[in-house]
């Protein structure tokens, strides 16, 4: 499966992320990060690697890893 | 422990690959600005295209005055701070002085429109190799959400309280379409930052606005339509939203002008 990982001290907690999912697999994860920001995750779901999320993040937070061939 | 299970899940696993990572161009200080603005997509947006073009080792960064001031701290790239709307000016001495260097500007609607509206016109009717990026947010950010000269009719400033109106402050300016009309003007377009498909878009004719300068056409011009959620006082989706049903239908998107096409006329998007 495709995943994503957070960069969780970059994130601001906008969930313009969230917004941005089509497969609607992201969520506020109820955690805070060293700046105040309520950090957001990936909850259960396929993910497609699609990186919609990482596009739409303004602070660059995301990294996205694609399963499969090139 | 903590970090080491963090940075072995920052690599690809078997059978992975890593398709979407922060770009070389841009350094790993946490942006300053406010969640949810688009000035951090922007950053993004730029870094891409100059790493994509190759460039990055002879860009030469013109920062502005507004939220935009310290994107010097963020690009790996060689940079000087304009005075307030001077951007444009400060950028033309620049690129005259090295001709081989690849250099753009980043401002915001309050610099680049307002009080820097003067350098700017006529850098760009100069037709100054270089390459402006505008950031419009309809609000002059960073001083406390007054009105600018991009500010919708009837929306509420700090400036305008009741709202802007056509009698008392005019109607906002449309500022590619102006530039578009220059002949020192080789590309200007608008393009618009809330959502995946409009974000990808805004990276090709980001990467156009840097061809027609390093292919020595002329100016090259992009106007992004940003959000302000702190300034609008709207959460960040909210804040999208605002973009695609009250900007949108006043600020269109599309090419204005490209001198490296057929004709050049308005073609939307």
């Amino acid at each position: 499966m495709s995943r994503i990982v957070f960069l969780e001290e970059r994130c601001k907690g906008c969930r313009l992320c969230v917004e941005a999912c089509p497969a609607h697999i992201l969520r506020p994860s109820g955690r805070f990060n060293r700046q105040g920001y309520e950090m957001m995750e990936m909850s259960d779901g396929k993910c497609t690697g699609c990186a919609s999320c990482a596009a739409m993040c303004p602070d660059v937070a995301i990294r996205v890893f694609r399963q499969g061939a090139a | 422990m903590q970090s080491e299970r963090r940075n072995a899940a920052l690599r690809p696993q078997k059978g992975e690959r890593l398709v979407f990572d922060a770009s070389p161009v841009l350094n790993e200080r946490p942006l300053h600005y406010c969640p949810g603005c688009h000035h951090g997509i922007a950053h993004r947006l730029v870094a891409e295209v100059l790493h994509e073009l190759q460039v990055a080792d002879k860009a030469i960064l013109v920062a502005s005055v507004g939220c935009s001031t310290f994107t010097y701290d963020y690009f790996n790239v060689d940079s000087v701070e304009s005075p307030h709307g001077r951007a444009c000016a400060v950028a033309t001495g620049v690129r005259r002085a090295r001709p081989e260097a690849v250099v753009f500007t980043y401002q915001g609607d309050g610099d680049m429109t307002a009080i820097g509206a003067a350098e700017s016109l006529h850098a760009a009717n100069r037709g100054e190799k270089i390459t402006a990026v505008l950031i419009n947010n309809t609000v002059y950010g960073m001083t406390g959400g007054q009105m600018s000269p991009t500010t919708l009719l009837g929306q509420k400033t700090t400036t305008t309280q009741a709202g802007r109106t056509m009698g008392n402050d005019g109607g906002p300016i449309h500022f590619a379409e102006i530039l578009a009309q220059l002949g020192g003007v080789a590309y200007s377009c608008r393009c618009a930052l809330d959502s995946v498909k409009h974000v990808r878009e805004a990276k090709k004719a980001l990467r156009r606005a840097f061809d027609v300068q390093i292919a020595g056409l002329g100016f090259g011009f992009i106007e992004l339509l940003a959000g302000c959620p702190t300034n609008w006082h709207l959460d960040p989706i909210a804040a999208n939203k605002r973009i695609s049903e009250a900007m949108i239908p006043v600020f269109p998107l599309g090419v204005f002008k490209d001198a490296g096409q057929e004709g050049g006329g308005a073609r939307h998007a």
